[in-house]
């Protein structure tokens, strides 16, 4: 019972908190070089991990599809199914669990470490909100940088598909281009794949900015706040995934 | 101007269970440097957050230039804020920016000030610390002292009508010490500031304090001028200026005496 109420209150405060990331968002424009910084910082920080990442999945992909595929003789199709895992459930997915493990940590263990050195405090006390300047640009870097690295993700899986599909696997390179340009729709699959990937990256960078914020500012309040955010944001990427899933291919 | 700067009446604060003060009250004069002693843990640094309108009471009031702090909306606080610098136990300097840039940040986010004005400002604000040429270090690379430095250098950037400090001296070298204890003088007087100086150094603060108010446990237990602190003859004063550990302030947290928790069983 404490505990359904603690996390009751939490809620509440995140999302109070959210208001006021919100509400700070169209002060960023006129300053939008506080973005560009985050969006470096957070978003290439992710790129090479979500590079290799991306190639590995789409590799591993074509090798166990190309298994099931050759028993129906269906190999023609490996090229348009290995892109329509990575777009429609793949690239949004992964991407967003690697992005909260690399950038939502660092972005929880730098704003928590801030709250620690009274950083924060300071800000308040020169007359700067700290929500504003720090927590808003963070959140809206990490927002924008997650559809990108999921996109990114899928475009480099295809292309391990194609590596080991095509190159290594002896599928005809024209089968496996011209089904996907075929069947692949646009709306259908690589827009809702999109529209997950923007979810995902409002949830983690949320979280992130908040269990920062909000941490107990000690050395294990950052570091239980660090732990938090990965956990609970991978598990809402889950949720969320199969809810959004629900909604869209059915 | 009026004579009290900042006026302190019936002020209650509790934090985590834990009552930190039950009825303070304090003036503050305009123009003064008055020190705030008190043991560690009293609560001076919950003080000065208090006035800075970063916590709120639970009962009393805090006025700051004849405002309420904790009535005001949030677009006057930031505005009264601006004129109160604040000294950090900690120095709190952003650490992603040099020196140089923490300095400037309150001038370029307050004023329209050209970057050559800013660069001279900064300059002559790291000059009268003594750090003129430390404003290419990150503050990852300066000792605590030096940070403290471009934290006061920091605080000044605004030329603030007041500025707090939290323990400006710890840390400090006897040399650094000296330099900086002339400057919270020189800076009062030449500015014109009102400054509030929390402190554990009671010679050093004596030295240049014009008011002392000395808190224990919830409460101001003296105040009054310099001279006045200096000749008392009540107990608590004496021992808190003379630094003895026995005596009226308790030195210990409260709690079960050592005697008796050595005579329980470890749970
Ligand atoms: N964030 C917090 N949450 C709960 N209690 C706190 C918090 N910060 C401080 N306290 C408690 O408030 C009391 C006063 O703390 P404060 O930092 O104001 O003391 P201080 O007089 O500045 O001490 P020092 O001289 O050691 O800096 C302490 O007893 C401390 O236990
Ligand atoms: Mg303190």
């Amino acid at each position: 019972m404490k505990a359904l109420i603690n996390m009751l209150t939490r809620l509440g405060r995140g999302s109070l908190f959210l208001i006021k990331i919100l509400a700070g968002i169209p002060q960023l424009f006129l300053r939008f070089n506080l973005v560009i910084r985050q969006v470096y910082s957070v978003g290439v920080q992710t790129l090479l991990i979500i590079l290799v990442a991306g190639l590995f999945v789409g590799m591993v992909l074509a090798l166990q599809l190309h298994y099931t595929l050759t028993t129906f003789g269906a190999e023609d199709t490996l090229g348009l199914l290995v892109d329509l895992s990575l777009v429609r459930e793949l690239g949004p997915v992964v991407a967003a669990l690697l992005f909260a493990g690399r950038a939502g940590s660092a972005l929880t263990a730098e704003i928590g470490l801030m709250k620690a050195t009274e950083q924060l405090s300071g800000l308040e006390m020169m007359a700067v909100d700290p929500i504003e300047r720090i927590i808003a640009p963070r959140f809206l870097a990490g927002f924008l940088s997650l559809p990108l690295l999921a996109a990114i993700f899928s475009a480099v899986g295809i292309l391990g598909g194609y590596m080991v599909g095509v190159d290594l696997l002896g599928v005809d390179s024209g089968a496996f281009w011209s089904q996907i340009q075929a069947k692949v729709d646009f709306y259908d699959d690589v827009l809702n794949g999109v529209i997950k990937s923007i979810v995902f990256g409002f949830i983690v960078s949320w979280i992130a900015v908040f269990e920062g914020y909000d941490c107990v500012p000690t050395s294990e309040g950052v570091a239980s706040a660090t732990t938090r955010t990965v956990v609970h944001s991978s598990l809402a990427v889950l949720g969320m995934d199969f809810v959004l899933t629900a909604i869209m291919f059915n | 101007m009026p004579d009290t700067l900042i006026q302190i009446r019936d002020l209650h604060f509790t934090r985590a269970h834990k009552k930190i003060f039950a009825g303070v009250n304090m003036d503050i004069k305009a123009g003064r440097i008055t020190a705030v002693m008190g043991p560690s843990g009293t609560g001076k640094t919950t003080l000065l957050k208090l006035i800075g309108g970063q916590l709120k009471p639970d009962q009393g009031e805090i006025q700051v230039d004849g405002q309420n702090v904790h009535q005001l909306k949030r677009a006057d606080l930031y505005k009264l804020r601006k004129k109160m610098g604040m000294l950090f136990q900690s120095g709190a300097l952003l650490t992603d920016l040099n020196v140089f840039d923490n300095i400037a940040y309150p001038l370029r986010e307050h004023t329209n000030l050209s970057e050559s004005m800013i660069r001279s400002m900064v300059l002559i604000k790291l000059q009268a610390v003594g750090l003129s040429t430390a404003h290419k270090l990150m503050p990852a690379e300066l000792s605590g002292g030096m940070a403290r430095r471009v934290a006061l250098a920091r605080a000044l950037a605004l030329d603030p009508m007041m500025i707090m400090y939290d323990e400006p001296f710890t840390g400090q070298d006897p040399i650094s010490l000296g330099v900086l204890v002339k400057l919270i003088q020189d800076t009062n007087h030449a500015l014109k500031l009102t400054s509030i100086l929390v402190s554990h150094d009671v010679e050093e603060t004596l030295s240049i304090a014009d008011e002392v108010i000395i808190l224990s446990e919830g409460k101001v237990i003296a105040e009054g001028s310099r001279d006045e602190i200096l000749q008392s003859q009540s107990e608590w004063v004496r021992q808190f200026v003379d630094g003895k550990a026995d005596g009226p302030v308790p030195f210990h947290y409260p709690g079960d005496s050592i005697e008796k928790q050595l005579m329980q069983a470890p749970k």
